[in-house]
């Protein structure tokens, strides 16, 4: 049977997707954002194995709370990472009943297994982690290239997402960046919400502790007036 | 029965014939599914009123009470009429004769009258002193007289802890209704009735005291009349209009607190009955929508007014001045009719008009059946002033029918048909310290029951421990109830309720309402002992003080079945445990899971636990988890605490719930639409009470420093809500460490 890494779970997820949320974390990434939150779930290896019907029965227990309005969102790590798993676990949720949600970074090419996944998938959150490609390598050591075909893409078949911006000062907070970013999102047709997530060091302790120096130490974390500022960039609320 | 002051109401049913409140209101009330917008703001006049209460508020807070009367015991009708401001008041009536001012209560106990004045620089009356030390007996004095040795070992040493044998029982709900209903008469001419049922031929020692206590009653209800006139009302017939329906029943519940100092003197469900009246106004045109505000606004500042004279000690334990004037406001009628009412949301709007306070102590009866409107407005005024607690009204009405009311925090009963003798709570980590131990205790090492076998092998054995832990909780539910028994019988004889039983009827079910403490610890002590290794520390007397665990075990909070069966259990078990023995009264054993914020205080008289917990470490509030062991978020938590079996707790099952504003939403609009879906499922899942907090950790932390910027701030904490300032340090640093849902 197909197990899972799995990072951990959230019962209570209200920030990730509408409605109230069972949250699923997925272990690995090959992503390396420096201001990665969850450090602890990059780790191919780590994390404790899962099969789909263990997920399945887990998130059943939360039915009450989290319908009619809410539902499951696989978060991480990567949740692309695992493919194979991921799509048994979408058509086991799906058959449920369940809204579900998949928060990526979108930096994928769009194989058959992908093409799939979006099809099983009522909800994407798509990180953009910076619309300059100079600085999004930078931060992230990748290419954004991909990121932005994957949400191309999702626009091309009309599939529902959730645009996120993380906002690190002095690196995504760029005024023309931000310009930019707009003109890219009001190219696509099927974006339902876009958000800034002002960008916070409350994830550090997890690099210590994995005796990682931090990133960005010295950077300050965004606070109210970055995120309006950011929002009137973007024209959003 | 018929009256002037009735016209206009729909008489069918019972209710003009008999004392029948519930029929009143089936026939009379208007449900209300529409939204919140029809509110109005608070009125010029509420403005300056509640001014200078906060005013005086300032004040009283420089040596932690106004003013005391020390000279005159308190009653019914011992004092004069008393005013804030005459020309702005719309509701009046002071538990003395000046706002704030305080009364001593001597019939519960005159040490605690005396301790109580001394730590606020007064002195109580020589001649006061001298009757209640040399000529009549107190309650305090009445149990002290009968107390056994093994009684007053337990108590002593915290096995058996908060026991209502120093301070006022309370958690008796009056129909005060029925005061602005009917006017006092037919109530008095009621009460002379069953007087007249208990002129019977075998006249027992129950028939007497029944008679007794009747008398007492009606007596009670002629003070009431007199209290009432000095103010300039004549309260012998009904309540003619919407103010005076507010009027009649304020005094009835002022009549209460000026006799009793209960540890909770709730009002039970009033806002429903109250808007009959304002709708009957409003209909012949006689009051705007911003007079009922201001009459509803002007009541609930009298309640937030209410105040009692008690010692640090028991402040210490209960966290500030609690008076807990619980008012359950909404549910569904048993017919599928909403019991919201416009007046339901006036009611809640007061935290609005008047800002967040602990009291009147705002209790929504939640059903998932409630108008979708209103459940959203209760949403948002929880997101904007944490004072709002929610209790499940689905579950409640199958035993309690519509019109039941929450006594104090978590405890349902029938509103004038049934009362509870409190019985604060045996502290089962402590028992389970005793089970290992053979009856020592952990800190002292005194042999506080008689001498049990101690566990003596270096690991704890799941058998073996559960055989033990069996034995103690049965010592441990006997020694209980004998000291229920013996302060239930001296409050009645010492300390009766008279006014608040008059406003009863004769028939009536009591409960004798114990509790439980450290029942997360409890799970988790026995799931580490069970799923990991529990190793011994034994002094050279062979006292076990401390544990050290080798590998990891399920923890209470997670949902997870392993450990929160044995929860169950417990429960289970030591209900039926308590059952075996006679209560007085022949009362109805209950049990309840609330600590209030006594769970810093039993914690801090409990040693180490095999759960991994140090010494002195508060418990988790309520049926909460311990702090920090929480590790799947709060909806799990929240299926935990919804497997304790109501069934077996009916006296209330409390869980405190903080979350930050972000984590709940990212907009308000969304943090309402969550918090509805978390309540709808966290009582489908059959959860029976929450606390819902929503506010930032900084917050609060600004509030520990700068106390004098949040004079308002007020936090929900196990079935009651206090203003965070008033709280000792060491409770404000619980809130704050308690687990508040954060995510990043």
């Amino acid at each position: 049977m197909i197990q899972g890494r799995i990072h951990s779970f959230e019962s209570l997820g209200a920030v990730d997707g509408p409605g109230i949320r069972f949250v699923i974390f997925m272990q690995g990434c090959s992503l390396q954002c420096k201001y990665c939150q969850n450090r602890d779930t990059w780790d191919l290896h780590g994390g404790k194995e899962y099969t789909v019907e263990e997920i399945v029965e887990k998130v059943l227990k939360y039915k009450n709370y989290i319908q009619p309005d809410g539902g499951v969102t696989i978060s991480g790590g990567e949740p692309m990472l695992q493919l194979t798993f991921l799509i048994e676990l979408l058509k086991a949720l799906k058959k449920e009943g369940f809204h579900t949600a998949v928060d990526t970074s979108g930096s994928f090419s769009l194989t058959d297994k992908i093409k799939e996944v979006i099809d099983l998938t009522d909800l994407f959150l798509l990180d953009i982690k910076c619309i300059n490609n100079a600085k999004c390598i930078e931060l992230t050591g990748v290419s954004n290239e991909k990121e932005l075909q994957f949400a191309h893409y999702l626009s091309s078949i009309k599939k529902t997402m959730w645009v996120r911006q993380v906002l690190v000062p002095g690196y995504t907070d760029d005024e023309s960046d931000l310009k930019e970013l707009k003109k890219f999102i009001s190219s696509l047709s099927s974006v339902e919400k876009v958000e800034i997530l002002p960008y916070h060091d409350l994830g550090k302790f997890k690099w210590q502790e994995l005796d990682l120096s931090y990133p960005l130490e010295g950077i300050r974390t965004a606070n109210t007036e970055d995120v309006k500022r950011a929002k009137r960039l973007l024209d959003i609320n | 029965m018929e009256f002037k002051q009735w016209d206009g109401f729909d008489k069918s049913g019972e209710w003009t014939k008999e004392i029948d409140v519930r029929g009143f209101i089936q026939a009379n009330y208007t449900p209300y599914e529409g939204d919140d917008s029809f509110l109005a703001d608070a009125t010029e006049r509420t403005k300056k009123l509640w001014d200078k209460v906060l005013k005086l508020y300032e004040k009283e807070r420089e040596n932690g009470v106004l003013d005391v009367d020390t000279k005159t015991p308190s009653g019914v009708d011992r004092y004069e009429a008393g005013y804030l401001d005459k020309d702005l008041e719309q509701i009046v009536g002071f538990q003395t004769d000046a706002p704030l001012k305080r009364a001593i209560m001597p019939n519960g106990g005159i040490k605690i009258v005396e301790k109580s004045c001394e730590s606020y620089g007064y002195h109580v009356d020589e001649e006061v002193n001298y009757i209640y030390n040399n000529l009549r007996r107190t309650h305090n004095d009445g149990v002290f007289a009968v107390y056994t040795p093994d009684i007053r070992a337990a108590r002593s040493s915290h096995l058996i802890t908060g026991l209502p044998d120093g301070y006022g029982r309370g958690r008796i709900i009056g129909d005060y209704r029925r005061v602005a209903l009917y006017g006092v008469d037919v109530l008095i001419a009621e009460k002379k009735q069953e007087l007249d049922i208990l002129n019977v031929d075998e006249f027992t020692e129950e028939v007497i005291r029944e008679r007794e206590e009747i008398h007492d009653q009606i007596v009670a209800l002629e003070d009431l009349k007199k209290m009432a006139t000095k103010y300039g009302f004549d309260i012998s017939v009904p309540a003619q209009n919407a103010k005076e329906a507010i009027q009649w029943l304020y005094f009835a519940y002022l009549g209460a607190v000026k006799d009793q100092n209960g540890a909770a003197m709730s009002l039970g469900r009033t806002s429903t009955f109250l808007d009959i009246y304002i709708e009957r106004d409003m209909k012949i045109g006689s009051l705007t929508e911003e007079e009922a505000q201001e009459l509803m606004d002007h009541f609930v500042m009298k309640l937030r007014m209410i105040r009692f004279l008690r010692a640090p000690e028991y402040n210490e334990l209960f966290s500030g001045d609690p008076v807990w004037v619980t008012e359950s406001v909404g549910g569904m009628g048993v017919d599928g009719r909403t019991l919201v009412t416009k007046n339901s949301y006036r009611m809640l709007h007061t935290l609005t008009t008047l800002g967040p306070a602990p009291e009147p102590n705002l209790t929504v009866l939640w059903s998932k059946n409630l108008p979708e409107g209103f459940k959203k407005f209760t949403s948002k005024i929880s997101i904007q002033t944490s004072s709002i607690q929610y209790e499940n009204d689905d579950l409640m009405r199958v035993t309690l029918g519509d019109d039941y009311g929450i006594a104090c925090c978590v405890s349902a009963m029938k509103i004038g048909k049934q009362m509870q003798f409190f019985g604060a709570r045996a502290n089962l980590a402590k028992t389970l310290l005793y089970a290992i131990n053979g009856g020592r205790d952990e800190k002292t090492g005194k042999q506080i029951t008689p001498k049990f076998a101690p566990i003596t092998s270096e690991y704890l054995d799941y058998e073996e421990v559960m055989d033990k832990f069996d034995n103690m909780m049965e010592y441990v539910a006997k020694i209980y109830i004998k000291a229920l028994n013996a302060i239930h019988y001296m409050h009645d004889k010492y300390s009766y309720e008279a006014l608040e039983m008059a406003l009863h009827d004769k028939e009536i079910l009591r409960t004798m309402a114990c509790g439980i403490a450290g029942l997360s610890v409890v799970a988790d002590s026995l799931s580490a002992i069970k799923y990991a290794k529990v190793k011994v520390i034994r002094d050279e007397t062979g006292l076990a003080y401390d544990y050290e665990i080798e590998g990891d075990f399920p923890k209470y909070g997670n949902d997870d079945d392993r450990v929160d069966q044995i929860a169950v259990d417990i429960v289970k078990t030591f209900l039926r445990k308590l059952q075996k023995h006679q209560t007085y009264r022949n009362s109805k054993h209950t049990l309840s899971i609330l600590t209030i914020t006594s769970n810093v205080v039993y914690g801090k008289a409990t040693g180490n636990t095999p759960d991994g917990r140090r010494a002195g470490e508060p418990f988790g509030p309520g049926a909460n988890p311990l702090h920090g062991r929480d590790t799947n978020g709060a909806v799990a938590v929240m299926n935990t605490i919804a497997k304790l079996p109501y069934e077996y707790s009916e006296d209330g099952i409390s869980y405190t719930f903080s979350i930050t504003p972000g984590t709940l939403g990212k907009n308000l609009e969304t943090q309402e639409k969550n918090l509805v879906s978390l309540l709808d499922g966290y009582f489908k899942q059959t959860g029976h009470h929450i606390n819902v907090n929503v506010f930032d950790r900084a917050l609060l932390e600004d509030a520990m420093e700068h106390p004098e910027k949040y004079p308002q701030l007020t936090v929900r904490v196990s079935g009651y809500a206090v203003n965070f300032i008033k709280l000792t340090r060491e409770q404000q640093l619980d809130v704050i460490h308690r687990t508040i849902q954060e995510k990043f």
